[in-house]
């Protein structure tokens, strides 16, 4: 079974961008206080909202700064049947993974375009900052090079990225409606059961 | 013009002062300035559509804000926010709207925007240490802001952003119109109504109707599964990350039963209804844009021309609905999307160009840009000569290739300054034009439309009118 395949291959969530959660707000105020790039990335995983306590829904959140994505915490019921274990805990790992391709290929973009611009920059001899002090761009044309070039060299981390993304997505979605049709035969005989039983 | 200055005026008029935060900020040993953050937009954005709905919505601020307050010994000129390690990691994502959400609180606002500027390097660098605290910034390249504000008010405003993943019913119909990308179904029925209203058949409302209706339902079905397949992709795009399942809305279950329940049905009605051969072409459709075109949009710039025939198959289906057969007028109107796709779409993703390449996404524009010019305006031309096709074929009268020469002469014209300018103002408006264009072209084609000679008794007067009915025998 496909689950079988995900979890072999799951990724662990790199333990630079997955601290334990939930951490306390302070240690993000600390982390994100500190100028160090990766220590803001640790903090901006996760956050630290934990839904009311007679929630009986997932919670869904503002998108994460770094990897656009939206954090969901899921509910856990106390009748949790083994089928909607299973997808709750795909759907967590989904959600890490996604969570650091996506991080790493926003910043990776954003680090490899800006050592682009100051590599341009200081090859046309100009500062990186003009006169008023604010940052030089460079021109659609010189940028095309380097979004053409970005993409060139992701190219297999992209199809490997689509090729797994396709397969989690379709194997939540079945066991979805594994999940959805499982419900509604418990709750056909649960009536039936509870009809039979008062009749 | 994809600005809004006054819902953005509102949101700088809310922000509020909080003295009594100044300690967490005392790091910044700035002189204090309270800053709003007006994330100004490049105007050449995106289409404006999802960036005016969520304006509505206090979305997330990627900039946290506060006013500061503090005693000013003496007015110095602000420095430069633009922290290189603020704009290295976060600069990309901060540019996903940042519009300042409304900070509830008593105390007016003090002070207006200002852009800092630091005229030396040195204390540009003690400043980035400053504003290493702020924990981001929007930047456009040209335009850097600071924004402060205390971590427990970034916390409780993020906090109240979380939403219960739980389908409100009310919403439904606004959340299907954006799953099945409404107004994209609306231009595919268009035109596959304007096919089926040039087919040189008698006018059958009934078959008309139901042909429109299919494949409005099977566009739906298309959109649906093209959403479901891109959700993450679609949360780092720009123009894209207000779509439903992107906000959690509704949940991907629910996005396929949706699909299937508006596909399924459609391609049925077609081929029941109307004709095999037509709902054989819906079907078509729907696989080709959900297993060609949006895995192919990752993989090569194929897509692009792949794309160019789902587009071009709505007015061929409205052709066979009503001649029940694939007649070389149909090909011709088939045509006519066909070529019209590569002006719109490639002047459409000149601008785009750093969103798909930060999503992977591998398109002309990116990849072979001297290409995606000269396809455009190669494109451009040949809807000229397709036009003058039209007579030869027997869709339209001679007229139409007269009257049409002005706005074929006028979207050449501007696929020509794309082609040698290559720059963000002709692309758009390329872009700009190819959207009036078309339907442009679509009427005067039903203007011009060659009357049945061949009945006396149902003759047609001279479609002068353009309304389908006038030729109802």
């Amino acid at each position: 079974m496909s689950a079988r395949c995900l979890t072999r291959r799951s990724l662990r969530p790199v333990a630079l961008l997955a601290p334990p959660r939930p951490h306390t707000a302070s240690a993000v105020i600390g982390r994100f206080c500190s100028s160090a790039q990766t220590q803001r990335v640790k903090a901006a995983k996760r956050s630290t909202f934990r839904p009311a306590a007679g929630s009986t829904h997932d919670w869904i959140g503002p998108p994460n700064p770094l990897s656009n994505l939206r954090p969901i915490v899921y509910h856990v019921a106390e009748d949790e049947s083994e089928l909607e274990g299973r997808l709750r805990r795909l759907r967590q790992e989904t959600e890490d993974w996604n969570h650091n391709f996506w991080t790493q290929q926003n910043i990776t973009f954003t680090k490899e375009k800006d050592a682009f611009i100051i590599s341009h920059l200081k090859a046309e001899g100009l500062t990186v900052r003009d006169e008023q002090g604010r940052r030089r761009s460079l021109g659609c044309e010189d940028m095309a090079t380097f979004y053409k070039s970005f993409l060139d060299t992701n190219r297999t981390r992209h199809v490997n990225y689509n090729k797994e993304w396709y397969r989690r997505n379709f194997t939540i979605t079945l066991l979805m409606a594994r999940v959805a049709l499982s419900d509604m035969w418990r709750t056909v005989t649960r009536k039936k059961n509870s009809s039979s039983t008062s009749s | 013009m994809y600005k809004t200055p006054c819902s953005r005026l509102s949101g700088l008029v809310g922000a509020s002062v909080k003295q009594k935060l100044v300690q967490n900020v005392l790091r910044c040993n700035q002189t204090a300035r309270g800053l709003i953050q007006l994330h100004r937009r490049d105007p050449s954005d995106r289409p404006t559509y999802q960036h005016l709905s969520f304006l509505k919505r206090q979305y997330v601020a990627k900039n946290n804000s506060e006013l500061l307050q503090r005693a000013v010994p003496k007015h110095v000129p602000v420095l430069t926010i633009v922290d290189e390690r603020d704009d290295s990691v976060e600069m990309r994502v901060e540019r996903i709207p940042t519009i300042d959400p409304v900070v509830t609180g008593p105390a007016p606002q003090s002070e207006a925007v200002a852009r800092t500027t630091q005229p030396e390097v040195g204390p540009a660098a003690a400043a980035q240490k400053d504003v290493a605290s702020r924990s981001t910034a929007a930047i456009s390249h040209e335009t850097p802001h600071i924004q402060v504000e205390s971590d427990e008010a970034r916390e409780a405003r993020l906090d109240r952003q979380w939403k219960q993943l739980k389908v409100n019913v009310a919403d439904l119909p606004d959340i299907y119109a954006r799953l099945a990308k409404i107004k994209l179904t609306a231009l595919v029925v268009t035109t596959a109504a304007a096919g089926y209203a040039m087919a040189p058949v008698p006018f059958d409302p009934l078959i008309f109707f139901v042909a429109t209706l299919g494949t409005g339902l099977a566009s739906c079905c298309a959109n649906s599964i093209n959403q479901y397949f891109e959700v993450p992709f679609d949360s780092n795009m720009n123009r894209t990350k207000n779509r439903p399942l992107v906000r959690g809305q509704i949940s991907p279950l629910h996005a396929v039963s949706f699909a299937l329940a508006c596909g399924v049905p459609g391609v049925a009605l077609l081929t029941l209804a109307v004709n095999p051969l037509t709902g054989f072409l819906g079907a078509l459709n729907i696989v080709l844009y959900t297993c060609c075109y949006t895995p192919l949009k990752r993989l090569s710039i194929t897509n692009t021309w792949v794309g160019a025939v789902v587009g071009a198959i709505p007015p061929i289906m409205g052709w066979t609905a009503a001649a029940g057969c694939l007649e070389p007028g149909a090909l011709l109107l088939g045509g006519f999307l066909y070529s019209w796709q590569f002006p719109h779409f490639n002047a459409l993703s000149w601008n785009l160009r750093e969103d798909y390449s930060r999503g992977g996404y591998r398109m002309m524009s990116v990849t072979h840009p001297g290409m995606c010019r000269r396809v455009a305006l190669r494109h451009s031309l040949a809807l000229g000569g397709l036009a003058a096709l039209a007579p030869a074929l027997g869709v339209t009268t001679w007229t139409f290739p007269v009257v049409s020469l002005p706005i074929n002469l006028y979207i050449s014209l501007l696929a020509f300054r794309f082609y040698r300018q290559g720059d963000r103002g002709s692309a758009r408006k390329l872009f700009f034009c190819s959207l009036w264009h078309l339907p442009m072209l679509l009427l005067l084609a039903l203007t011009c439309k060659k009357p049945r000679a061949d009945q006396a008794a149902d003759a047609a007067p001279p479609p002068a009118a353009a309304s389908p009915l006038a030729l109802q025998s």
